[in-house]
């Protein structure tokens, strides 16, 4: 048989397409239907918060960060409770890294603060010692890109049924909503409201300035996003 | 005239073997500067605090990947198959106008994409999905450039001579079948400027912006089926269809045994895919998908070392080669890696193993000796087996070559070594606890201790990087003076014949 098919090419690409296809049939398609239902207490991104997931993607900050808890006794001390797979349906994509030069942020709301956030992106050695990790001083001047967020908002709500605007279960029986803009400027508004609270809490005063002024900068964004993983 | 030797047509592999060594020089540069970023971390502002952006490690990072995946190795493995299809399928790509130009075409939309990628992962445009990080108009120039590769291959399939496609076609054509599958799939995603709000108001935002078809557990199931098999597919079975056709052809020795390459190749084949499993362990894919993983990582030895093995004993009752010729040297010590790296990943994949190691530097340390050693070692000596063939001329230098050698042997072995200690140092600390129970290091503490270990891999990577241009070197001074040489006084013993 071998001989045969070294002989005739496109039955042999045939073959090691079926061979190599197999595994992704049995091992990847079985999973689909269930595994990104959330669970109860997982929440939408708002657009501020999507605005700064953006910005720790636009940075690679998943290249040196996990957000995946695994189910050790020194993995929940550290980090807190391991992870579920219902936690990340909303997470397009999945940003759980394959290296920890730095720790796991997975639950990195529950521990920092702004402003602990705000003093660390500046200088991280000034909150942590020893840390080989850059500054990302840009990220206090660089504006964020609200518009794409609320695009990818828009998206995902219309294609994969996102519940915005739509009461999402609470662990403690209450509901919430995440808002999103029913325009462009409505989104901007709340991307500013959430802004603005964030920036109460910072000492930059270029920043708050910034926000005072209806600009966003990185930095904002990106703490939101910080705060809102839980 | 019948039995003329063909006149092969190696424009197009000249082309790749240049890209080969420009984007190998730029992707292992920054690979140094990332190693020495982590060692001493004022080198992230190196160009200024204007330029930090640029220079950072978190930006580098993925552009230092992509150049040694897709710039690197990719190039040469299209260097390499537009050398060796012609030859073993005995048909020269002069013969047909129409794939000359397919290669041609290759070539300059592969260098456009190679541009578009450098410049949007340095702005910061990245789907943060690894080795999979371009948005949506550079997948589709990609899946472009890749129909253009399938063509060239199965066009010079289509007029070949011999009837029987040699074991190294088998590798080019899973090679082509295996990425398009996984970059197809893994790559599903939805442009954003296509939602639209209640009042039909749509195009919001960058235009080039994405969201993943996939979400959370389900992306990463996708994405590591993907980027584990995209190191089998890009990393393994191309550089095995590469050492297949060079090691015979410069010792002039025949494959040691056919029914191993039988086993080996469809045994890869099957086994490959599933592996991917591993980089999931402890995550929250479903148990029997992990385990799957492991076991089926630990059934992987037996193809891999098939092919390695195969390598090895071609060369029995010839191994003074390997002490008279560096090129030899490059193969062996290449097969060698192999064998070792193919049994550090399994080692690494058994969960108690995987606890220690994951998200490690002995992850990292683990893929660099696969590269260095195997694809790096592999895609050299196929340049450098095929400069005097190409361009006609004698290998400048042989000493350089033999030093360059053992330069980059160390590098490679400072590189593992320090990062397996690395590893295991930070995982053991990471899960310390001390008397009562408690964490005994903060997480800082098992940064800080990793200092002289991130020291001596960017010592290990300079020298990789030293050997690299002295090989740039060598074959720049083999093309421009080297001695004359045809191609019938070169030692080619081969049961393949020219």
């Amino acid at each position: 048989m071998f001989h045969w098919l070294e002989k005739h090419p496109f039955f042999f690409a045939v073959a090691v397409f079926l061979v190599i296809a197999f595994a992704g049939l049995i091992e990847i398609l079985p999973n689909f239907a269930q595994a990104s239902r959330p669970v109860i207490g997982t929440a939408p991104y708002s657009t501020l918060e999507l605005a700064g997931r953006h910005v720790y993607i636009k940075n690679s900050c998943n290249a040196c960060h996990s957000q995946l808890v695994r189910p050790f006794k020194s993995e929940t001390d550290r980090y807190g409770h391991y992870s579920l797979s219902g936690e990340y349906a909303y997470d397009r994509p999945f940003l759980w890294g394959s290296k920890r030069t730095g720790p796991d942020l997975m639950r990195v709301g529950n521990y920092r603060t702004t402003d602990w956030h705000e003093n660390h992106m500046k200088s991280p050695t000034s909150v942590v010692p020893g840390s080989i990790m850059p500054a990302y001083a840009w990220m206090f001047t660089n504006k964020a890109d609200i518009e794409t967020a609320y695009a990818e908002q828009l998206t995902v709500a219309q294609f994969f049924s996102v519940p915005y605007n739509k009461p999402v279960p609470m662990k403690d029986g209450s509901t919430m909503e995440v808002k999103m803009g029913a325009d462009l400027a409505e989104a901007n508004k709340l991307a500013l409201e959430q802004a603005s609270l964030i920036a109460a809490d910072m000492k930059d005063q270029d920043v708050k300035d910034a926000v005072a002024n209806g600009q966003i900068p990185e930095i904002v964004a990106l703490i939101a996003y910080m705060n809102s993983l839980k | 005239m019948e039995n003329r030797p063909l006149e092969y047509d190696y424009t197009v592999a000249k082309m790749f073997m240049l890209t080969t060594i420009l984007t190998g020089i730029v992707g292992m540069l920054i690979g140094v500067i990332l190693a020495f970023e982590l060692a001493f971390p004022e080198l992230n502002t190196i160009l200024g605090q204007g330029l930090a952006e640029y220079t950072n490690f978190s930006r580098l990072r993925p552009l230092h990947t992509d150049a040694v995946i897709f710039g690197f190795t990719l190039s040469g493995v299209f260097a390499t198959w537009y050398y060796v299809g012609q030859r073993v399928l005995k048909v020269s790509m002069a013969e047909s106008g129409f794939l000359m130009f397919i290669g041609k075409l290759h070539f300059i939309l592969y260098v456009v994409g190679v541009a578009a990628v450098i410049f949007s992962l340095l702005a910061g445009v990245t789907t943060s999905k690894e080795y999979a990080e371009f948005e949506w108009p550079i997948d589709i120039a990609i899946v472009v450039v890749w129909v253009l590769f399938g063509i060239s291959i199965f066009g010079l399939i289509g007029i070949r001579r011999e009837k029987s496609l040699y074991i190294s076609v088998w590798y080019y054509i899973a090679t082509f079948l295996g990425i398009a599958m996984l970059y197809l799939f893994n790559n599903m995603e939805i442009p954003t400027i296509l939602g639209a709000n209640g009042i039909g108001e749509a195009g919001f935002g960058n235009w080039w912006h994405s969201v993943s078809m996939y979400a959370g557990t389900n992306d990463a199931l996708v994405q590591w089926w993907y980027g584990h098999n995209a190191v089998a597919f890009g990393f393994t079975v191309p550089i095995v269809a590469m050492i297949y056709y060079f090691l015979p052809k410069e010792s002039g020795q025949a494959i040691y045994s056919y029914k191993l390459s039988l086993l080996s190749f469809w045994g890869l084949m099957f086994v490959y895919l599933w592996a991917g499993g591993h980089h999931l362990l402890f995550s929250t894919v479903p148990d029997w998908m992990q385990t799957m993983g492991s076991i089926f990582s630990i059934i992987l030895i037996l193809p891999s070392w098939g092919s390695a093995i195969n390598m090895l004993l071609t060369m029995k009752g010839e191994w003074q080669q390997v002490a008279a010729s560096p090129l030899i040297k490059f193969m062996v010590l290449g097969s060698t890696f192999y064998m070792f790296s193919t049994l550090e990943g399994p080692i690494q994949a058994i969960k108690s193993v995987n606890a220690i190691a994951h998200f490690t530097d002995w992850i990292v340390g683990h893929v660099h000796d696969g590269v260095l050693g195997w694809v790096g070692f592999m895609i050299m000596a196929a340049l450098y087996h095929m400069s005097p063939r190409v361009f006609k001329k004698e290998i400048y230098s042989k000493s350089l070559m033999a030093a360059q050698f053992w330069i980059q042997t160390l590098g490679v072995v400072l590189y593992f070594t320090s990062m397996w200690i690395a590893g295991i140092t930070q995982g053991m600390m990471w899960r310390a606890h001390d008397e009562f129970g408690n964490l005994a290091y903060s997480f800082i503490d098992t940064v800080t201790v990793l200092h002289p270990y991130y020291t001596i891999r960017g010592v290990g990577g300079l020298l990789y990087l030293v050997g690299f241009l002295m090989f740039a070197y060598n074959i720049y001074k083999t093309m421009t003076s080297g001695r004359r040489v045809e191609e019938s006084e070169l030692q080619s013993a081969s049961p393949m014949g020219a």
